[in-house]
């Protein structure tokens, strides 16, 4: 095995693993210190997880939001841009898909109402990245401080919609009137029964399909189309880019647009396929676990998919968790998640420079001339 | 006492498989100027970076004016007495001069004693070498030359014997160079003991007493230099004879391919880049634009390929017209043949975290040859790359290899590949050969005469005068952004060349200025008479 496909193996996938168990290693003490059993805990936490079949379709229900918004993330990534605003993209991507399907008359079949809702929050997410997009590729303002601004910008702007335009009449709650029926993602236990297979009901529903399309669609874009080598070389190289003909403010608007409507697609997953009417906060914490999850998937569809899975169980079972351990609040589930994006994010390189020193020394190749190898082994 | 300044003995250094340095024994005579020639990867920066403390042999003994040392950083090699000059300069641009020079000895807290007694010191070191320097001057507005003199001050002022300088005349004109060979001879007589690495043979032919070569981490010859040729010493450092001129017939010059009209750039600060060019390009010829690096060459080639907008002016390339309303993109340009090998590989002419197979599509991404339908054909981008590493010899031929681990001069041949490849009508090359062994160079200038005698027009840029001499047909001097010389490279000496690079031949009479060009009389001191 050459140098390369080493630091390769240990950026991918060494790293990561010793990332997460220290991560957990820290939280083990957290237990301790506060006098809950690690273990126990950790029995808790995956049960709630995996034990039983509702676990597992929560478990994967929140795998799903967060394979969106960390595919969103890792689009703009690879562009060089950090798309913080996933939260405020996925919030109006609701607001697209909850138009699309109160606009639409309600006696309509499904295969309009589900393709529509799709578009509804495809563009919307599209659009409240476009005008950030805009703004840095035209005039220059940091894209981090935007997207950042536009979260609130948001909030504020679905809060005057839902409790001025959607609200249903008659209601205190602001939340939009129910969808049709027709409307819904099909649940996966619904799907289930169809085919005469019983599983426990659980919030899981079609769109984790969407989301792994989605993955396999935007590997395919990134890697395998002329726009997806555009995109990655301005981001690898801004300067090569342009010599090479691309043209850097068009990337950032195209990425930027993709990365918000993969973002806006956590509505689907959460209004079309769960809640069944536009609701507040519904996007709370998937859009910055996506940078999490990015980070920690090395921006690449499939490992993504594996991060997505690791939040999703911690979401999942945190929650149990907290229910089933006294001593144990939500908080600390908190705590938890926090410990485990410091330190496959922020720490992320840490035993960087000890693992390859070790695992792969520094060789440096002898360029003799007319017979100059490549890396040495 | 010894005679010896620098005693290596038996060196040893294995970085992983690779031998870098292998028991490498080399003795410098006291007040003797040694010169250490060798190609990139030779070993000769190891071996430099074990003398200064940066690396620690594996195996080996160090004497330094007669001691035994063992250096773990290069502070213990200072008190030894050794100094650096590196190729980049380590100073602090706002500071003065003295500021720059007390460094790292300031003396105390409050810096009033010792600003005192360093100025003291370096006027009588100054004096003494005569290394003449404004002291209170800050480095930004010193020339590199100055610049060069102020680290060469802060070894002394450190109390170095022994003086090493890596590549001291890359960023020099010729009379800077010519002015640097001065104040080694004026060391020397004082005793000091220089240590100059270079590939420039002419340099060490020139200055040094002695010369060793480095050939793949062992060293293969040492010479007095009186006894020895540039012919034979570029064998020793090759292992092979290797013909220092280019070869080539006369040019067949054809037809007009690109005209600029008195171009003139501004930059984000507004300051004039380029000022009032005006030159053409025709299909047969190489034109060659010398000049000091940093005088409006990287500037004018991004100009013409498209990359930075003009000011003013005009170009007209191709049939096509551009100026600072029409801007033509660079892919635009491509498509109507005009290829350009920029002058850094790293920041612009390859994707170094990209495989070989990716980057050799920089540029042509969206060709049709390589693209079915939305699809990137993976076979066709390796094949395209494979084909591209055997028609200009790029080592190792493995497309999916990252493009930062091939050595310099085959990342330049796979650029070089990239852009000759697909038959391109107009080639700007910018620095062809920088960082490139001799070997490649000798291949890469084939490579672009080949192309001048199949009726392409060619644009070198290179600071290497001996490349522009002998690769161009007509040479054009740039200083300070605008042109200050033409000239036919049949009549072209390196001093006149130099003078032009300085912009210091007297202006000529304004009678011989080429009728079909306007150019201002400041900014043309010599004019190639040229139909």
């Amino acid at each position: 095995m050459n140098r390369e496909t080493r630091i390769a193996w240990i950026n991918g996938l060494l790293l990561p693993f010793l990332n997460i168990f220290t991560a957990f290693a820290v939280t083990a003490v957290v237990f301790w210190l506060i006098d809950v059993n690690p273990i126990e805990a950790a029995e808790v936490l995956l049960y709630g997880a995996f034990g039983y079949e509702e676990g597992i379709g929560y478990t994967i229900y929140y795998t799903t939001n967060f394979i969106f918004t960390g595919l969103a993330v890792a689009v703009a990534f690879h562009a060089g841009l950090f798309n913080i605003g996933g939260e405020g993209q996925a919030y109006v991507g609701g607001l697209g898909a909850g138009l699309a399907i109160l606009m639409l008359d309600p006696s309509l079949g499904a295969w309009v109402f589900i393709p529509a809702s799709i578009i509804g929050a495809l563009l919307f997410g599209a659009l409240w990245a476009l005008i950030p997009a805009y703004l840095q590729a035209y005039r220059g303002s940091h894209i981090v401080i935007t997207t950042i601004m536009f979260n609130f910008l948001a909030s504020s702007l679905m809060v005057y919609i839902m409790v001025h335009v959607l609200r249903e009449t008659g209601q205190m709650t602001p939340q939009s009137e129910l969808f049709p029926t027709n409307a819904w993602m099909p649940f996966v236990h619904d799907v289930a029964a169809g085919f005469s297979y019983s599983i426990e009901a659980s919030p899981l529903n079609l769109s984790v399909l969407l989301a792994l399309l989605c993955s396999v669609l935007v590997w395919f874009f990134l890697w395998q189309t002329r726009w997806g080598y555009a995109i990655r070389a301005t981001g690898k190289n801004n300067t090569a880019a342009v010599y090479g003909g691309i043209k850097p403010k068009r990337i950032i608007i195209i990425a930027m647009c993709i990365s918000g409507a993969l973002a806006g697609l956590v509505s689907i997953n959460e209004l079309v396929g769960y809640q069944h009417r536009l609701i507040m906060d519904f996007h709370l914490g998937y859009g910055f676990g996506g940078i999490a999850v990015a980070l920690m998937g090395r921006n690449h569809p499939a490992g993504i998919i594996v991060a997505a899975l690791l939040f999703g169980t911690l979401y999942q079972g945190g929650a149990e968790l907290a229910f089933e351990m006294s001593g144990v609040s939500r908080d600390i589930v908190v705590v938890m998640q926090g410990l485990v994006i410091l330190f496959c994010g922020a720490l992320d390189y840490m035993y960087r420079p000890w693992l390859i020193r070790t695992l792969a020394p520094v060789a440096k190749q002898p360029v003799l001339s007319g017979s100059t190898t490549g890396a040495a082994a | 006492m010894t005679t010896f300044a620098i005693e290596l003995t038996d060196i040893d250094k294995r970085f992983g498989a690779v031998h870098a340095n292998n028991k490498v024994c080399l003795q410098v005579k006291l007040g003797n100027i040694h010169g250490i020639i060798g190609e990139n990867g030779a070993g000769k920066s190891t071996l430099m970076s074990i003398l200064y403390g940066f690396y620690q042999a594996d195996a080996g003994q160090i004497d330094v004016l007669g001691k035994a040392y063992t250096f773990t950083d290069s502070h213990q090699a200072i008190a030894a007495g050794i100094g650096m000059v590196h190729q980049h300069f380590m100073l602090v641009e706002n500071f003065t001069v003295l500021e720059n020079v007390i460094l790292g000895s300031e003396g105390g807290a409050l810096l009033a004693n010792g600003l005192a007694e360093a100025r003291k010191e370096l006027t009588r070191l100054g004096d003494e070498y005569g290394l003449k320097v404004d002291l209170d001057a800050t480095i930004d507005t010193l020339s590199v030359g100055l610049q060069q003199r102020v680290e060469i001050l802060k070894a002394l002022y450190k109390g170095a014997k022994i003086l090493i300088l890596d590549e001291p005349t890359g960023v020099l004109t010729p009379q800077e160079t010519k002015e640097l060979f001065r104040i080694f001879a004026a060391l020397k007589q004082q005793g000091v003991t220089i240590m100059l690495i270079t590939h420039k043979l002419r340099e060490i032919m020139s200055i040094t007493d002695q010369v060793s070569v480095m050939r793949g981490g062992q060293m293969v010859a040492h010479r007095d230099t009186c006894d020895t040729s540039r012919e034979e010493l570029a064998e020793l450092m090759v292992g092979r004879k290797v013909l220092l001129k280019v070869d080539k017939g006369p040019a067949n010059v054809r037809a007009l391919l690109m005209q600029v009209k008195r171009l003139t750039m501004k930059d984000a600060q507004g300051v004039e880049r380029l000022k009032d060019v005006t030159f053409e390009l025709r299909a047969g010829e190489v034109l060659g634009v010398a000049g000091v690096s940093g005088n409006g060459q990287t500037e004018l080639l991004e100009a013409l390929a498209g990359i930075t907008p003009i000011t003013s002016g005009s170009i007209e390339v191709l049939g096509k017209k551009m100026d600072a309303k029409h801007p033509l993109a660079p892919d635009t340009l491509r498509q109507l043949g005009l290829a350009h090998v920029p002058e850094d590989r790293h920041r612009m002419g390859l994707i170094t975290d990209f495989s070989a197979s990716e980057s050799a599509l920089l540029g042509y991404h969206a060709d049709r040859n390589i693209n079915t339908g939305i699809w990137l054909s993976k076979h066709k981008v390796d094949a395209n790359c494979e084909q591209l590493m055997h028609a200009f010899d790029v080592r190792p031929v493995d497309p999916h290899l990252k493009s930062a681990s091939f050595s310099g001069g085959n990342q330049q041949k796979l650029i070089l590949a990239r852009e000759m490849e697909r038959n391109p009508e107009i080639l700007l090359i910018g620095q062809p050969t920088r960082g490139v062994d001799i070997g490649a160079i000798e291949f890469i200038h084939e490579r672009i005469i080949a192309m001048r005698d199949a009726g392409k027009a060619v644009l070198l840029v290179s600071v290497e005068l001996d490349e522009i001499m002998s690769v161009s047909d007509r040479i054009i001097v740039l200083c300070d952004g605008a042109i200050s010389g033409r000239i036919d490279a049949a009549d072209a000496d390196e001093r006149t060349l130099g003078m032009m690079m300085a912009n210091a031949l007297d202006p000529i009479d304004p009678l011989q200025t080429m009728n079909d060009e306007k150019v201002s009389s400041n900014n043309l001191s010599a004019q190639e008479a040229h139909s």
